[in-house]
């Protein structure tokens, strides 16, 4: 199959950008849409020319590096499914795909279709974990964990961190990667001591990075290729609330919802 | 060069703890006065950084990736191996120190194994009480299954992500220290050189990948964690970033590396389809533990699966393993597999591919309990080929997969050049010639919350406080300039040919002259070809772009200048060892029925080889494999 190619070119922060055009030839539908872009790279290296920077790293839609927005939708057109396992066969013969970079003002820009996301880094340093030190736990059985909480909490943990969330957002609102990362400490027994002020510190970095908002649209969970659930917003905002509550008054709510 | 790998006397049950009891300590109000480098940040990276953290060093740590998070340890899918026995199935460290020499083809350092098995339980409660969501059962304690290799149930896992899930909870406590401003991170920074003052590694160049600056960090002691080298065969498992660069510039700086051709080929990836591929992925082994392998009797059996009656499948695993039939271990299974596509029984449209058949279980546990233990292993399946592996037998192959070679290092994990720490794939130390499943993990995570920890500070306590070099040093300032001077000179070359031609090349060189069978005669065709291809990428390799921004391209040339030399070690090794023992299969030394034919008078050494020059012969160096517990045998699994 062929297809044309609309790319977001901007050589860094500074300097302004533009789409430009590509053709990709005689592509395999088996292919990813990964592997067309090294075929169109290898085409622009070939011809002397910068190939187009982007994100990635397993290429197995685990690590949450590939970062596309693909046709206006964060990791392209299939539902549950990073931008690196996305194939050739989801598109048609002689389409024009139009492919951006990550938008949000906490992601800037930093060449072509990369982005900084470390305002995530920042949101977990700020309580995103258990205080336990390495050597002080005590034997794996003496927590016992209620499979129903072990199973919710892994639904959440099994975010991979990529943005694509924030991406899809009107408001570019993190909200959805923060409460599975809430959510996955709260809801077991380890991360029950640090549970109120693990909450209240990541969303209040999480509003000090420029995140915006959250209207609950549910945007972010129909792109999110691990299909965290909006559910997890609405149990943050409680563990937000109630941790607000016991620590008496507050500015800034959690959400607008 | 005498290598002394300083294994402590006594009974081999006690060396550890009395190892502990004897190394030097460095005085807590003295350790923030220590500072310690870290490179890379999966697994053994990330929890080395943090638990450092917590004793109070101050640590660097450094990463290729946007995110520490995304270091490639993230996608082990299959499970971490602990001796627990919460099964009460039998299992105990000696078993897994056990499964594990047998495992490596009796390849390994026993002090080191038994080390290992018995820190594996303490890692499984840290990981649990970080908040890893370890898979449970209903009555709240923690579930486990079974993995190549071993007749217990001593895995544990968190759905078919456990990499992620443990790489989280090393990630988060590495945070947690990044928080309380113990650690500095570095992210989308690449270490370039290692910098040695007066014998000792003392720092590290590196280049900010977004601004091109090339700068220099110095330190008291350096820890490499940056994963294995497998990428020099350019289609593997590996994430596509992984590459061999620091290990290799510490080489040329002087660390001995240790068996490099032994490469583990994984039994159960998905089959290439085309030229255009970038990777392959893995299928969890632990999909064996349900599946079944087979292929049709006949060779150019062209039917559908389906088709196939009962009668003319070969389930050829259970056929010749029948002790332990699918679960055998990875140079077994992928061997095996490999014999019977050369015999022409291979089946999809390349014909290099074998059946992995959930029919049997699906039936016997019904689609639900297959769906809650692999559900994800399925999705991903589809994704990628658009088959589904619940009505239609998977597609397999093997694939390059982990690096068992590496910088060789002693019991405290310490290279020939002191202060130089590598932990995880990085190092050679514990798995021997074939590592078995889920203990990839289990050794990353030892190494950094439970080994380096204790034995860094010997090492420390033995240089004063405050004696650094600065990073203005003479030396680094010289490792500065060859580094830039490198970069000017891939961009200046401006030929014809881009840096994926090159690597593509030199992964077919290997893949068909040092795979998954080596001969004589193909390794010293390899010994002509790799260096003939080195030659031509310094004269036509075309580097676009500059040096002063994010340059990908760059970034891929300088990895792939380093493949093109450690290509010619891996190969040196493989022809130097002249025997068959786990991965590494030497046609000529084989048992009757195909087997490994290992040669322990001659070979029973880790091969630790010095750096002499670019394309000249490398120096070995032999460290003698004692074993005072296990005994020597063939390795069945019949
Ligand atoms: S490259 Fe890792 S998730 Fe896409």
């Amino acid at each position: 199959m062929n297809v044309k190619l609309r790319v977001w070119r901007q050589k860094g922060p500074q300097t302004a950008g533009q789409f430009v055009g590509y053709e990709a030839k005689n592509i395999n539908p088996n292919m990813s849409f990964l592997e067309m872009l090294d075929v169109v790279n290898e085409d622009l290296t070939k011809r002397g020319q910068e190939p187009i920077a982007f994100d990635h790293d397993c290429r197995e839609g685990i690590c949450g590096m590939c970062s596309c927005v693909i046709n206006g939708e964060p990791h392209g057109p299939e539902y549950k499914v990073a931008t690196c396992q996305t194939y050739m066969r989801s598109f048609h013969d002689g389409e024009t795909i139009t492919v951006e970079p990550f938008r949000a003002k906490a992601f800037p820009l930093i060449k072509d279709l990369v982005v900084d996301r470390t305002a995530f880094d920042r949101v977990i340093q700020a309580g995103g974990f258990v205080s336990v030190s390495s050597g002080s736990a005590p034997d794996g059985n003496a927590i016992l964990v209620p499979k129903p909480d072990a199973d919710l909490a892994m639904d959440a943990a099994a975010c991979i961190g990529c943005g694509a969330c924030v991406a899809a957002c009107k408001n570019a609102s993190a909200m959805l990667f923060v409460a599975a990362k809430v959510s996955h400490l709260n809801l077991l027994p380890q991360g029950k001591p640090e549970k109120d002020r693990r909450v209240l510190a990541m969303v209040t970095q999480m509003d000090e990075e420029g995140f915006g908002a959250c209207t609950v649209t549910g945007s972010c969970e129909a792109v999110c290729p691990k299909g965290i659930s909006l559910n997890f917003i609405a149990k943050m905002n409680r563990d937000y609330f109630g941790a607000l509550f016991k620590a008496g008054p507050k500015p800034a709510a959690a959400a607008e919802a | 060069m005498k290598l002394d790998a300083r294994i402590p006397s006594g009974p081999l049950p006690q060396k550890w703890d009395k190892h502990k009891a004897s190394i030097k300590l460095v005085n807590p109000s003295n350790k923030r006065k220590y500072e310690i480098i870290v490179v890379g940040t999966g697994l053994a990276g990330a929890s080395a950084a943090a638990s450092l953290a917590e004793l109070g060093y101050n640590v660097k740590s450094f990463c290729i990736q946007d995110s520490p998070r995304r270091a490639h340890s993230v996608a082990a899918q299959g499970g971490i191996n602990a001796a627990k026995n919460y099964q009460n199935d039998g299992d105990s460290v000696f078993r897994l120190f056990y499964d594990t020499i047998k495992g490596g083809d009796f390849r390994s350092r026993e002090a080191n194994v038994h080390r290992l098995a018995e820190v594996s339980v303490n890692i499984i409660d840290q990981c649990v009480a970080q908040g890893v969501p370890f898979a449970r059962e209903y009555g709240g304690s923690l579930a486990n299954r079974s993995f190549g290799g071993a007749q217990v149930s001593r895995t544990f896992y968190a759905r078919g992500q456990t990499g992620q899930q443990l790489l989280l909870g090393a990630y988060q406590a590495l945070m947690r220290q990044v928080g309380l401003g113990q650690v500095r991170l570095f992210p989308r920074t690449e270490m370039l050189e290692l910098v040695v003052v007066n014998g000792h590694a003392k720092g590290i160049v590196v280049r900010d990948m977004v601004t091109g600056k090339v700068s220099s960090h110095s330190a008291d002691a350096v820890v490499l964690a940056t994963g294995g080298y497998c990428n020099t065969y350019y289609l593997s498992t590996y994430g596509r970033g992984s590459n061999a660069t620091a290990i290799w510039r510490a080489y040329k700086k002087g660390a001995t590396f240790a068996n490099p051709c032994f490469t583990q080929i994984h039994p159960t990836c998905i089959p290439v389809t085309g030229d255009y591929q970038s990777k392959l992925t893995l299928m969890s082994e632990s999909l064996r533990n349900d599946g079944r392998v087979w292929v049709p009797k006949q060779k150019g059996d062209k039917r559908l699966p389906g088709e196939i009656p009962e009668s003319e499948r070969d389930y050829y695993l259970e056929r010749k393993y029948p002790s332990y039939g699918n679960l055998a271990p990875r140079d077994i299974s992928s061997r095996a597999a490999k014999q019977v596509c050369d015999e022409g029984r291979g089946v999809g449209e390349s014909g290099l591919g074998v059946y992995l058949d959930f029919a049997d279980a699906i039936q016997r546990l019904g689609i639900d309990k297959i769906r809650e233990r692999y559900a994800n292993l399925f999705d991903m399946y589809h994704e990628i080929t658009h088959e589904d592996a619940y009505k239609t037998p998977m597609r397999i192959f093997p694939a390059m997969h982990y690096a068992m070679g590496g910088l060789w290092v002693d019991y405290n994990l310490m290279s020939n050049l002191p202060g130089l720490f590598v932990i995880g794939e990085a190092n050679f130390s514990d798995h021997g010639a074939n590592r078995l499943g889920a203990s990839a993990l289990m050794q990353g995570l030892a190494d950094g919350y439970f080994v380096l920890p204790y034995t860094i500070g010997d090492y420390l306590a033995s240089q004063k406080t405050g004696s650094r070099p600065k990073a203005d040093a003479a030396e680094f300032k010289q490792a500065e300039q060859e580094t830039n001077e490198r970069i000017q000179k891939l961009l200046s070359i401006r030929g014809r040919k881009t840096v994926t031609d090159f690597h593509k090349e030199l992964g077919r060189i290997l893949w068909v002259h040092c795979g998954m069978a080596r001969t004589e005669k193909s390794l010293k065709e390899a010994l002509t070809l790799i260096p003939a291809l080195r030659d031509e990428f310094w004269k036509n390799v075309n580097v676009p772009g500059t040096g002063e921004d994010l340059n990908q391209s760059l970034e891929r040339a300088g990895r792939v200048a380093d493949y093109l030399e450690l290509a010619e070690l891996l190969v040196y090794d493989a022809l130097m060892r002249d025997e068959s023992c786990g991965c590494h299969f030497r046609e000529e030394h084989q048992t009757e029925d195909g087997e490994c034919q290992r040669n322990d008078e001659q070979y029973a050494y880790v091969a630790a080889w010095e750096f002499t020059g670019v394309g000249k012969t490398p120096t070995l160096n032999k460290e003698p494999l004692v074993y005072e517990e296990v005994h020597l045998a063939q390795r069945s699994y019949k």
